[in-house]
């Protein structure tokens, strides 16, 4: 199993993602976002989090012009698994590789935190070892984690089942920490290939450090 | 090159120098200086630069231990974790910056303790910061502008190490009336480097290329140094063209170059630009290695055209640095930082004059020895006296005033800025980036992370009473270092080492010198017996607004090890039915306390008693009876005394506790009696844990479980503890909004 990572000037996670799927016994390999192509062998290509370029115009905004967009989208479109956390969340809505938008969140201030989320599908790679309902605790840490989706692509959303996760309580009931349509925390494409949320399922690997519930969600990435 | 000043007062003025400076500046030049020498003098002789009130209270400060490998007189410094790795650390003040203009003020200063860390060849690990606010409490323009300045700070604090991807693991924040006219902000790094990759902050070797890389250089923050070594009036508005503007996503490209140059051998020394810019940058690089020094200013890169020699001495635009680096690698250091989209210039080599030449397009535009404008900067003598207030206060006692019911102190204690958890200012840090965070802001007493790299754990804390201060400068300054190291020992971790950062009122207010002089020498006494040596700091004067100083202020921040990463010891309630003991002696001592603050509106009386012996054997019991596995938890207890420590630990876990603890005087739960700590031990270790107490006191004083908090007379269900511990603090910062 390989896993790239994909480095933009200002993205920071790219070495808490390596580590992540490292320690999950992976290949992994950092991508310098100038490179034309996705490397061969590649068997996910994980968008990390951080401040692409600084977040200056708006998340995502200039990242979506770095030669390896087009390589990741070509990749994409021919059925490569890629996987969005946090600013690569806010890339993948701008490249258009995943429907809705993250806007500003409703409070205005940047929240760190561990939060809940459940899980309402898990018919895909990402979630196939979590159960439906399923509550866990991943930190969260962005100031644009508004997830905005019009009411048309929200229905469509939920009927080709590409809600992944809701932010939630411990209990399990929706708390919705930044004002994202529904509580949406993750979304998957028709496709169910192209994968992104907001929270980071890579800090989440250790009990040590609060939490191992990303684990599983990684985890489903890599073939048995 | 050298044009005769007209009207030389009017210029020394502007540079804060005196005619006493100017003689001698021309003695040294053995003529009249021009305006980029009149420029370069002030802004290294000025306080901020030249240490010049502080010097002479700093030598004999304990510098030395096995474990330090870079004392000050760096960048930062550095101690020795184990395994091949060293943490580099330093703490700095951003204060008049802040306070002029918070979100900048504060965010530049981020950016440049940073900078110190990095350029040490150190990767920023964590962040922590100690923040100083007047009152925010009341209805009036005084506590409104202090919220809007907690507001901007704390978004400036986030915005900077956010995007940088450095964790803000933690900090402490308080409020007092006397920063009303000065907020302090306080900022702490902490980097990781490989023991025998340090790298130093030295301009060697004739004909080595100096080369400037990072940001261009811009107008921003002239002066900035010379404007924070003055006091602040209604004048000082004005200034904001003075503050520095931050951007974050360059240095963090900044950062990374710099990261990838140092797995090179190309670099001989590495510094970055902060105040004083390139002018101090330069001078200090040169003066440590004893080496002279061209600079061509015209092909330093401007952000904007005309701009002059002076201004590119003086600048203090953000997010560059200087590096000398070995003749023939220059192509190969400019394809680094081009990778990154940063400008990099050669502009300049090493000399054996031991001189600054400036050029500006091929003519010489300014000459200035190197060595005499660091060893011959002025050094004063400032007087002292004891301040007059302290025989006035040292004998308020509690008895002085009406008794309160220990219900209705608790509730008022608890419900206090100081006391309430501060979710609203760490929440907006991310404090978990780097995937190391393993006890963090809202957790109580020390922060930890743990090094992938080697296996153990760096226990870090922020601290200063600053009423122990006002009432005893020398005794309050010391318990700072205690305090805080005393925050590190109830991880686990030994303290090994401290920062500190000296933010003092107006030294030309003899009063204020003798509570400087008395700081240093309570840091000096405190370092020495605890066996944690000052391993580099900063000195802030000159807080006073409108001839008022603040408290003095000497934020400590210590760094300890835990040779175990796995066994980090929390200061939350753990499990129900655990015993809770308290360790260390109960006394009636309210000198400098929160309740007198709280209940009275004092600060006044004798701080508690210090215990060297004790507080080190508080310290060896809880890391060793950790290291045993005996304990599930430990919190030190400070200010609000055993109740607060307590109510946080019942609030922090969502765990109830009935607990008795004997006292004289029933007020005596909130008293702040030194050298204890609240210990919770499993039913099953507590005959192994006692049998480990020795001459220490020690009391049983309850078990945790249940819903309420009850401690003596004191009861509170814990909802409602819970509701007034979380929710207190924003209702009263976004009140206005």
């Amino acid at each position: 199993m390989k896993v790239g990572i994909i480095q933009f000037p200002g993205t920071n996670c790219e070495y808490d993602t390596q580590h992540a799927f490292a320690s999950l016994g992976c290949e992994t390999e950092i991508l310098w976002h100038k490179n034309d192509a996705i490397p061969q062998g590649c068997d996910l290509v994980v968008v990390a989090g951080g401040f692409s370029y600084g977040d200056y115009l708006r998340s995502g905004a200039i990242a979506k012009m770095s030669p390896i967009m087009k390589a990741l989208k070509v990749y994409a479109n021919n059925g490569g698994k890629v996987l969005g956390i946090c600013n690569g969340f806010q890339v993948l809505t701008e490249t258009g590789l995943l429907p809705g938008a993250l806007k500003r969140n409703e409070g205005l201030h940047f929240i760190s935190r561990h939060h809940h989320l459940k899980v309402v599908n898990n018919e895909n790679d990402f979630l196939r070892h979590c159960s439906i309902d399923q509550v866990v605790n991943i930190p969260i840490a962005h100031h644009d984690g508004n997830f905005y989706i019009d009411s048309e692509e929200l229905q469509e959303l939920y009927a080709n089942n590409q809600v992944l996760l809701k932010y939630t309580d411990a209990s399990g009931n929706i708390d919705n920490p930044n004002g994202s349509v529904d509580s949406i925390a993750g979304i998957c494409n028709k496709a169910k290939n192209v994968f992104g949320l907001m929270p980071h399922p890579e800090r989440a690997i250790e009990a040590l450090l609060g939490s191992n519930d990303g684990k599983a969600m990684l985890e489903g990435f890599i073939s048995a | 090159m050298s044009t005769p000043l007209p009207d030389i007062e009017k210029v020394l003025k502007q540079h804060k120098l005196s005619l006493g400076d100017y003689d001698h500046i021309k003695k040294i030049l053995g003529r009249e200086p021009n305006l980029v020498e009149i420029g370069i003098f002030s802004a290294m002789w000025s306080e901020h630069c030249s240490y010049k009130s502080s010097k002479k209270h700093l030598s004999g400060f304990p510098t030395k231990a096995p474990w330090v490998i870079q004392g000050p007189g760096e960048n930062a410094g550095v101690i020795d974790i184990g395994g091949g790795y060293a943490a580099v650390f330093k703490m700095e003040s951003h204060n008049h910056p802040s306070f002029i203009e918070p979100y900048q003020g504060a965010a530049t200063g981020v950016g440049g303790i940073m900078r110190d860390v990095f350029t040490m060849g150190a990767r920023p690990i964590a962040n922590l910061n100690a923040l100083r606010f007047g009152n925010v409490l009341n209805q009036d323009d005084i506590s409104a502008h202090q919220r809007y300045l907690v507001r901007g700070v704390v978004s400036g604090i986030g915005g900077y190490g956010n995007c940088m991807g450095v964790p803000t693991i933690g900090g402490e924040t308080s409020f007092d009336e006397c920063y009303n006219g000065n907020i302090l902000v306080n900022a702490f790094t902490l980097g990781l480097a490989k023991s025998d990759e340090i790298f130093y902050g030295r301009a060697e070797g004739i004909g080595n290329p100096v080369i400037y890389v990072g940001s261009k250089t811009g107008r921003d923050g002239l002066g900035g140094a010379v404007m924070s070594s003055d006091s602040f009036t209604e004048a000082s508005k004005g200034l904001r063209p003075t503050v520095q503007v931050g951007d974050p996503f360059t240095e963090k490209l900044l950062l990374e170059a710099c990261l990838e140059l140092f797995k090179t051998d190309y670099v001989v020394g590495i510094q970055d630009m902060g105040a004083a810019g390139l002018t101090s940058s330069s001078f200090e690089m040169a003066g440590r290695a004893g080496s002279g020094m061209i600079m061509h200013l015209d092909k330093v890169p401007a952000r904007e055209q005309g701009m002059q020699p002076y201004e590119f001495m003086l600048s203090e635009s953000q997010e560059r640095m200087l590096i000398c680096a070995k003749k023939g690698t220059e192509q190969a250091i400019i394809d680094i930082f081009e990778k990154w989209d940063l400008d990099c210039a050669v502009i300049g080599e090493v000399t054996a004059t031991g001189k600054m030449e400036l050029f500006w397009h091929g003519e010489k535009c300014a000459e200035v020895p190197v060595d005499p404008v660091s060893e011959e900067a002025p050094v004063l003598d400032r007087p002292m006296s004891r301040p007059a207030y302290l025989d006035e206060i040292a004998n308020v006692k509690l008895s002085d005033f009406e008794a309160v019911d220990n219900q209705s102190a608790f509730e008022k204690l608890i419900a206090s800025m100081e006391v309430v958890d501060k979710g609203w200012i760490y929440q907006q840090y991310d404090s978990m980036v780097q995937t190391n965070t393993v006890k963090k802001g809202g957790e109580l007493d020390a922060s930890v992370i743990r090094i992938k790299e080697n296996g153990v754990a760096l226990a870090m804390s922020a601290d200063c009473n600053v009423r122990y201060c006002f009432i005893d400068p020398k005794a309050g300054a010391a318990a700072a270092v205690i305090e805080s190291g005393r925050n590190v020992a109830m991880s686990g971790a030994t303290p090994k080492a401290i920062t500190d950062c000296l933010n003092y009122g107006n030294p030309e207010n003899p009063e204020v010198m003798w509570q400087f002089a008395q700081g240093c020498l309570g840091i000096k006494e405190a370092c020495a017996e605890l066996n944690t040596p000052v391993i580099g700091g900063n000195v802030s004067l000159y807080n006073e607004t409108n001839g008022k100083s603040v408290f003095p202020t000497p934020s400590i921040a210590m760094v300890g090890v835990n040779d175990d990463q796995n066994n980090v010891l929390l200061s939350t309630f753990q499990n129900e039915g655990n015993v809770v003991y308290i360790v260390g002696e109960n006394r009636s001592e309210f000198g400098g306390s929160l309740y007198m603050k709280e209940l009275y509106n004092v600060v006044a009386g004798t701080i508690p008693t210090i215990d060297y012996t004790k507080e080190r054997a508080l310290w060896n019991l809880v890391i060793e009876a950790n290291k045993k596995g005996l304990l599930e938890a430990a919190k030190d207890c400070s200010s609000g005394g055993a109740a607060i420590a307590l109510a946080k630990m019942a609030c922090v876990s969502g765990k109830g506790i009935g607990a008795t603890m004997n006292v004289n005087d029933p007020r005596d739960i909130f008293a702040e009696s030194m050298s204890r700590a609240i210990i919770e031990v499993a039913p099953e270790n507590c005959a192994a844990f006692e049998a480990m107490v020795g001459s220490l006191d020690c009391q049983k004083i309850g078990t945790i479980g249940g819903d309420t908090f009850s401690f003596n007379d004191v009861t509170m269900r814990l909802p409602e503890m819970q509701n007034i511990y979380y929710n207190t603090f924003k209702k009263v910062i976004e009140g206005d909004l």
